[in-house]
């Protein structure tokens, strides 16, 4: 593949640790059009260690879209400008030569900046222990094919099913609301039936510790899904509103 | 002295498991609170088991490096997960899938683990259902199948091109459950260095917190490995880019031998290298052989656009060669064909790439079935390479996917250290030389919620173990030599960064210990990893310091790491005389290039016992074929 390289300056963002002043630092970079954006850190981050400075702290892991572990601002927008894309799937190929990109972590009240990228969303682990499962232990289980679920449903809940809890959500809403996030989990057992049992019961649950954790209020600007990178659905959301409701009044 | 014992229980192949389950000492309900065991990993296995054993009412640590246990790398695999259900009704059975299963991994597995997996297979379907994992489905409710890379009948259960994820996320919620009922107690971002043995027995562990640098002690009566596996040791894989073999490397430097390292998986379908700052090679599920038809140019240096390419001037080599099985052929044969053809130059524009190409698919069930079938596949390929896969064919290259190697278990999964259980990736036993596509998942998930709950509590049951406190001198041993560790990796100041060296060591071992080897280049070989690890430890520059947030320290710990077992995997691969699945050498083959085994001198497990930096002792684990025969592997 025949290309050239593209010329590039970056603000990215430096902080210590939690309670440090961060600041934007500038790098000038030359890039190939086919690297991804990590890869392109990678780069920045190898020569910075050459140079006996310390590189940038930023996390990712699977680079396949996902992991959930990468999250960046990119020039305003987690995950970057394209749509249901993850951070390690953006390509330097969609900026031209000469552009400046911000590169920030994600923030959020409930997300506290560790160093530089890297952010602690420890608080989505914690909504997910309040009642993310279906409680049964292992070995108990009927045959697959005795619980039969259309295939409609199985779709519907596996596109629920598809978040990779990587805070997106949270960084592009203006309330720092995890509601995409829950009801993602919360859709996916209220749809299907071995999630009945537990229905209501789960849904004041999780969205309990959801308040506990300092996540805001959803006032329906769907922020979240237009950045989510796996395009799941605020009627994900609707859902558990209905669920939450339902269970408030019964107890 | 180590001996090597299988434990491989008497009886019948089919009832193997079923009297060992009853032979095997049980711990009585109110006492299972008393014991506590430490799981390090919480992917697959490492969350099911740590699942599984909080329900029964063990104690349970469990460590992960991540932020979540849901990040762990099994969350990518895509293809699916076998099982021997046969709801398609084609004849599959147990004893099917562990037919399959031993022959695929060329008979370099042990027989009794393999029927075991297959058995528990169909436990783990209902298991994951029963979580409400979302399978796909037929519009009658009942749960899909498809054919899968190397099987005859359509045995795997998928979601999407994203099982992976729906099992890991299944394991991570009853994980959770624990977590929230006092089950488990969970340590995110500690990083396990070291392992510490009391007497004979594994006592617990040495960790690195990663946010603040501080070594810490954990003791527990017993130790699970479920760390995955040692792909990175190419630098460029399908590997996260965490993934290491520093917690099985620091064991097997403690005692626990290590077995068949040379047995790699090169998986064929991956993503072409697109340049230099490459940092990872990225899979297309091989589901898409199901559907894509493999082909090269058949003229080399043919530089054309593929729509030019006549029909009668394309290659479709598996087709060709293996006309029984095309292009579904297994993953080795798969791999190593498109290495000639691209040696050959036949490759794409002559480079290393061969064609993936869905054409005739699209006008056999139309575009729309084949985006039904692999839609956000296909995404996934046009946001990478900015191609259209619909309009132009894929380009595939193999690429280090799974490593069949481990550290040795008996049937119990321990290893040679007691009280020290390795599930999962991490270990070696069920895969043979060679994987099956949808076998990894599977053997992940069996290990951890059907085979390390029994024979945990049998070691509890049976041993005893006693408890032991973390200002033990074994504990101290341990955390002071990780500081001198650290201390030296940050004072050498050399000229070259931890992934110069990790990418040259890459290199090595891809050219000589990859698709193909031969004696000559892995003797060359051994001694260029010699030298690239004293260049190592004379030359990296490690910035930051230790008692804080510091990845260059993280990955430095790995690729010293790395570079010892990179040695090893030549090692083994030089003594293993014959080509079996993914180890292929050059010397040992047909006229028309098939591999030639050789049954009568290496029908063993290689397990390798460390006595020195570069230096191991070879143990011989005997394989008995009593239930499939010993036969030529054919696909053709």
């Amino acid at each position: 593949m025949a290309y050239e390289n593209i010329n590039l300056t970056l603000k990215i963002w430096r902080q210590e640790s939690e309670n440090a002043v961060g600041n934007f630092e500038e790098f000038k970079v030359s890039v190939s059009p086919h690297d991804s954006i990590l890869e392109m850190i990678d780069e920045l981050n190898n020569n910075l260690e050459k140079d006996g400075k310390i590189p940038i702290a930023i996390e990712s892991d699977c680079r396949e879209g996902i992991c959930g572990t990468c999250g960046l601002v990119i020039n305003g927008h987690p995950h970057g400008p394209q749509k249901k894309t993850a951070t390690c799937q953006v390509h330097m190929r969609i900026f031209n030569d000469g552009d400046t990109i911000y590169i920030e972590p994600f923030r959020a009240k409930a997300f506290k900046v560790i160093k530089d990228l890297i952010v602690d969303r420890s608080g989505f682990d914690k909504i997910q222990q309040a009642g993310g499962y279906v409680s049964f232990n292992t070995g108990s289980a009927p045959d697959a094919n005795a619980i039969l679920i259309s295939k409609d449903i199985a779709s519907l809940a596996l596109d629920a099913a598809e978040c990779i809890g990587c805070g997106a959500c949270v960084a592009a809403c203006k309330n720092s609301s995890a509601m995409l996030f829950v009801g993602a989990k919360v859709s996916q057992f209220s749809l299907l039936p071995q999630g009945q049992p537990e229905r209501y019961e789960r849904v004041t649950n999780m969205v309990a510790v959801m308040d506990e954790e300092g996540f805001g209020s959803c006032t329906n600007t769907y922020a979240c899904e237009a950045e989510c990178p796996k395009g799941i659905s605020v009627s994900n959301i609707a859902r558990m509103n209905r669920d939450f409701l339902k269970a408030s009044m019964k107890m | 002295m180590i001996k090597l014992d299988s434990k491989i229980p008497e009886g019948h192949i089919s009832e193997k498991w079923i009297n060992h389950k009853f032979n095997m000492k049980l711990v009585n309900p109110a006492n299972k609170r008393k014991f506590d065991v430490i799981v390090v990993g919480t992917g697959l296995a490492g969350a099911a088991a740590a699942a599984t054993m909080g329900e029964l009412g063990y104690k349970v640590k469990a460590f992960t490096y991540h932020d979540s246990s849901r990040r762990a790398h099994s969350i990518a695999a895509q293809g699916g997960i076998n099982a021997a259900k046969s709801y398609q009704n084609d004849g599959d059975s147990i004893y099917r899938l562990f037919y399959d299963t031993v022959k695929g991994g060329d008979f370099r597995s042990r027989e009794a683990n393999v029927h075991r997996l297959a058995e528990v297979s169909n436990n783990i379907i209902d298991q994951c259902v029963a979580q409400g994992v979302p399978f796909a489905r037929e519009y009658g409710g009942t749960l899909a199948n498809r054919s899968f890379g190397g099987a005859q009948v359509s045995r795997t259960f998928y979601a999407r091109g994203e099982t992976g994820q729906q099992l890991l996320l299944g394991a991570y919620s009853s994980l959770n459950r624990q977590i929230h009922d006092g089950g488990v107690e969970i340590f995110h971002r500690k990083e396990m260095l070291d392992i510490v043995i009391v007497e004979g027995q594994a006592k617990g562990i040495v960790v690195r917190d990663l946010i603040t640098g501080e070594i810490e002690s954990h003791s527990a009566q017993a130790v699970i490995l479920a760390t995955g596996g040692y792909s990175n040791v190419f630098f460029l894989s399908t590997s996260a880019m965490y993934c290491n073999v520093t917690a099985a490397w620091r064991a097997h430097k403690r005692g626990a031998v290590f077995a068949n390292p040379c047995y790699t998986q090169i998986h064929p379908t991956a993503l072409p290298l697109h340049g230099e700052g490459q940092s990872k090679l990225v899979l297309m599920s091989e589901s898409l052989r199901n559907d894509g038809r493999i082909w090269v140019p058949d003229k080399p240096g043919d530089h054309r656009a593929p729509s030019e390419i006549l029909e009668d001037e394309r290659d479709y080599y598996l087709e060709r060669r293996y006309p029984s099985f095309g292009n579904l052929a297994p993953r080795d044969i798969s791999s190593r064909s498109a290495k000639y053809a691209c040696d050959d130059g036949k490759g794409v524009n002559g480079g290393r790439a061969v064609y993936l190409d869905f054409a005739d698919a699209i006008n056999r069930i139309g575009e729309d079935a084949v985006r039904e079938k692999y839609g956000n596949l296909f995404e996934m390929y046009e946001n990478i390479t900015g191609e259209n896969p619909y309009n132009v064919p894929m380009q595939i290259y193999p690429a280090p996917h799974y490593t069949m190697g481990g550290t040795w278990v008996d049937y119990n999964l321990m290893s040679t250290v007691e009280g020290l259980f390795v599930i999962g990736e991490a270990n070696f036993s069920d895969h043979g030389a060679n994987r099956l596509g949808a076998s990894a998942l599977m053997q992940g998930l069996a290990d951890g919620y059907f085979v390390i709950p029994y024979t945990i509590g049998n070691y509890f049951g049976e041993v005893k173990p006693e408890k032991v406190s973390t200002d033990r001198s074994e504990f101290k041993e341990a955390e002071t030599k990780i500081n001198d560790d650290v201390d030296k990796l940050l004072s050498i100041d050399g000229s070259q960064t931890v992934d110069d060296i990790h990418r040259k060591l890459g290199e090595l071992l891809i050219d000589k210990v990859g698709m193909s080897r031969d004696e000559a280049g892995l003797k060359k070989v051994i001694n260029d990893i010699k030298e690239l690890r004293d260049e190592f430890w004379k030359d990296v520059k490690v910035v930051g310091k230790g008692e804080e947030l510091n990845q260059t320290l993280e990955r430095a710990g790995r690729v010293a790491d790395f570079l010892e077992l990179g040695e090893l995997m030549a090692v083994d691969s030089l003594n293993r005389e014959e080509s079996c699945g993914g180890h292929f050498r050059e010397e040992y083959q047909t006229e028309d290039g098939e591999a030639v085994r050789n049954d009568d001198e290496y029908a063993y497990v290689a397990a390798w016992e460390y006595e020195e930096a570069g230096k191991w002792k070879l143990h011989k684990e005997e394989l008995e074929f009593e239930y499939v025969k010993l036969a030529t592997r054919s696909y053709k």
